[in-house]
């Protein structure tokens, strides 16, 4: 089982089992709500915005150990960044968990504790589940409304 | 064209009342034989679409191999032959259901396609604004959006029969909705998710001392009961082929011809039409109707070596042995702490949906599939259901005639994996 061992790795299940930034946050500047249909996976992002910095970053949600544990971290991560930083995080994860990091399976060591979503690359189908939070992200701060859906 | 049920070639009879031997079973479906991850592969996804034995993967190959051809225009050898297979298999079709006349079977895509065509025919001349169409609590989305569609189209109304807490109907309840305003009432066999077995045939009567038509969604139930058309007394039947061993892009519309007659044609084209003039066309008799165009015939074809195979082994020992496993499944898997089965009816077909404690069904499936073992994740297109049980998703463990308790016993370990990695 070691791909297994590789997807959910300790530090993804921590944060799905004790999610970070669990909360609805009042006075939001932005936020969106994330839906992933084919495994009913429900996330809402709430962020709050300093001169193009974020500085206030929680969600809520239910979901599997993968998307949940992506919301955390992101939220975890991306507090204190710039948006245009946000944007390039963004970028690396996705390569990470597409498998088309440079530099392989261990991806850019900017992504910091994000890379535990490497082994996620092995499990196409669940791809998705990794990046909801974050396509959702995404949306909240283009200030769109509507509902994100992966599929 | 007139096919008389004697002219019917039925492939590979076995015998019905031969004992059931599994192993045997297994050898006619080539899809078990593989590994997968290096696991033995163990299909329990069976609800979403089940493997082919070799006699249908057979069938179509022979008609691509030798007969294809159009159907019912070409006077020439391989159209006959072609013509004669495909409504040789509406005929098998027919005793399959037992349906008076193989007029009444209607070949469509599949379950999704029989409801809709009820829904834009039927529905479309006989619903009008204020109206209600009856459905249940534990409806797949193809027997809810089309009622949605036509409902909004019509100003009418969608009623809902509810369940309770096992995944029962509530019959009282069901038969209080069944109104002066009724148009039909679309109702579900078996349940995909829960495998609640509906009282289909007392339901059925129900709506009838009230002069309400019915339509069964057989989607679940065809591949695992012996199903009786006319002992149900239903205005409509649908079932999808690929769920019964057939190919994919093929099932049945059953619907009585009275019924069918009165109806307006679904689609309009080729074969569906007796004569076009420019100012009037006159259309084709039962079935062809309701066939317009070049249909699925490798499928249709494919569709009926199923049901030969299916008769081979009998439905009544088909039943009887997917009972058995479902009774050792269900007691299995029940053990394992943690685990609830969502779906307690006392009259169950081979679905097993359950949830576990602080594990999501996603993750899962994950780790089964790492097993060799496919289950589906999900709400399994039934989203009111899970709102009605108050859970986003469950995973689904789905029966098959070829299934044993050996690969029951795979799956619990498999979900004792679950636990030890996620638990
Ligand atoms: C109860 C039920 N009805 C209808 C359908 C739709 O069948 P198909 O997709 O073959 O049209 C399904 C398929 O999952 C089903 O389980």
């Amino acid at each position: 089982m070691a791909d297994l061992r590789g997807l959910y790795q300790e530090v993804i299940l921590d944060h799905s089992k004790k999610p970070r930034n669990y909360r609805v946050m009042e006075g939001a500047d932005h936020q969106a709500e994330g839906y992933n249909p084919l495994c009913g996976d429900r996330v809402t992002l709430y962020v709050k915005l300093e001169n193009g910095r974020i500085t206030d970053l929680s969600f809520q949600g239910s979901g599997c150990a993968i998307s949940t544990s992506s919301a955390s971290l992101l939220t975890e991560t991306l507090k204190g960044k710039t948006l245009d930083e946000a944007d390039e995080m963004f970028e690396k994860f996705h390569a990470l968990v597409t498998g088309e990091a440079e530099g392989g399976q261990a991806g850019d060591r900017s992504l910091g504790k994000l890379a535990v979503f490497s082994g996620v690359a092995e499990f196409p189908l669940r791809v998705k589940c990794a990046t909801l939070a974050w396509h959702t992200l995404r949306s909240a701060l283009k200030g769109e409304k509507v509902t994100v859906s992966t599929e | 064209m007139a096919f008389t049920p004697h002219h019917v070639t039925e492939t590979s009879p076995r015998g019905s009342s031969a004992e059931f031997d599994v192993e045997r079973i297994r050898r006619d479906f080539p899809a078990l034989a593989q590994k997968v991850h290096g696991k033995p592969l163990v299909y329990l996804d069976n609800a979403a679409t089940s493997q082919k034995p070799q006699a249908v993967i057979e069938a179509e190959e022979h008609f691509y191999r030798r007969d294809c051809s159009n159907i019912h225009r070409g006077v020439h050898e391989l159209s006959e032959r072609a013509t004669k297979s495909y409504e040789d298999a509406r005929v098998k079709a027919q005793r399959f259901v037992n349906a008076p006349d193989s007029k009444e079977i209607i070949f469509v895509r599949g379950a999704t396609e029989a409801i809709n065509l009820v829904a834009g025919t039927f529905g479309r001349k006989y619903v009008q604004a204020g109206d209600e169409i009856l459905i249940t609590a534990m409806e797949h989305h193809s027997n809810i959006v089309p009622w949605q569609i036509l409902c909004e189209e019509k100003g009418a109304k969608l009623r809902v029969a509810p369940i309770n807490d096992r995944g029962e109907l509530l019959l009282a309840e069901y038969e209080k909705l069944l109104g002066p305003k009724t148009r039909l009432a679309a109702l579900v066999h078996v349940s995909n998710v829960l495998g609640t077995i509906n009282p289909v045939r007392e339901m059925v009567e129900s709506a009838h001392r009230k002069g309400i038509p019915v339509l069964l969604d057989g989607a679940q139930a065809a591949p695992h009961l012996k199903v009786d058309v006319q002992d149900l007394d239903c205005e409509f039947y649908a079932f999808s082929g690929h769920k019964l061993y057939g190919p994919t892009g093929i099932g049945v519309l059953y619907g009585k011809a009275e019924v069918l007659d009165a109806m307006p044609p679904y689609q309009g084209g080729g074969d569906m039409i007796s004569s076009v003039t420019f100012e009037k066309t006159i259309y084709n008799s039962l079935p062809y109707k309701f066939e317009a165009g070049t249909s699925n015939i490798a499928g249709g074809i494919g569709l009926g070596a199923a049901v030969d195979y299916l008769n081979g082994i009998g439905m009544e020992s088909i039943a009887a042995y997917e009972d058995e496993l479902l009774a050792y499944a269900t007691e299995e898997i029940s053990r394992i702490p943690g685990l609830r089965i969502i779906g307690t009816a006392e009259k169950k077909a081979g679905v097993i949906s359950f949830v576990m404690e602080g594990i999501h069904p996603h993750d899962v499936g994950t780790i089964l599939d790492q097993e060799g073992i496919a289950v589906r994740t999900g709400h399994h297109c039934a989203q009111p259901l899970m709102e009605r049980f108050g859970i986003p998703a469950t995973t689904r463990a789905s029966l098959a005639l070829y299934n044993t308790k050996r690969e029951i016993d795979t799956l619990v370990m498999g979900i004792q994996k679950v636990k030890e990695l996620l638990g």
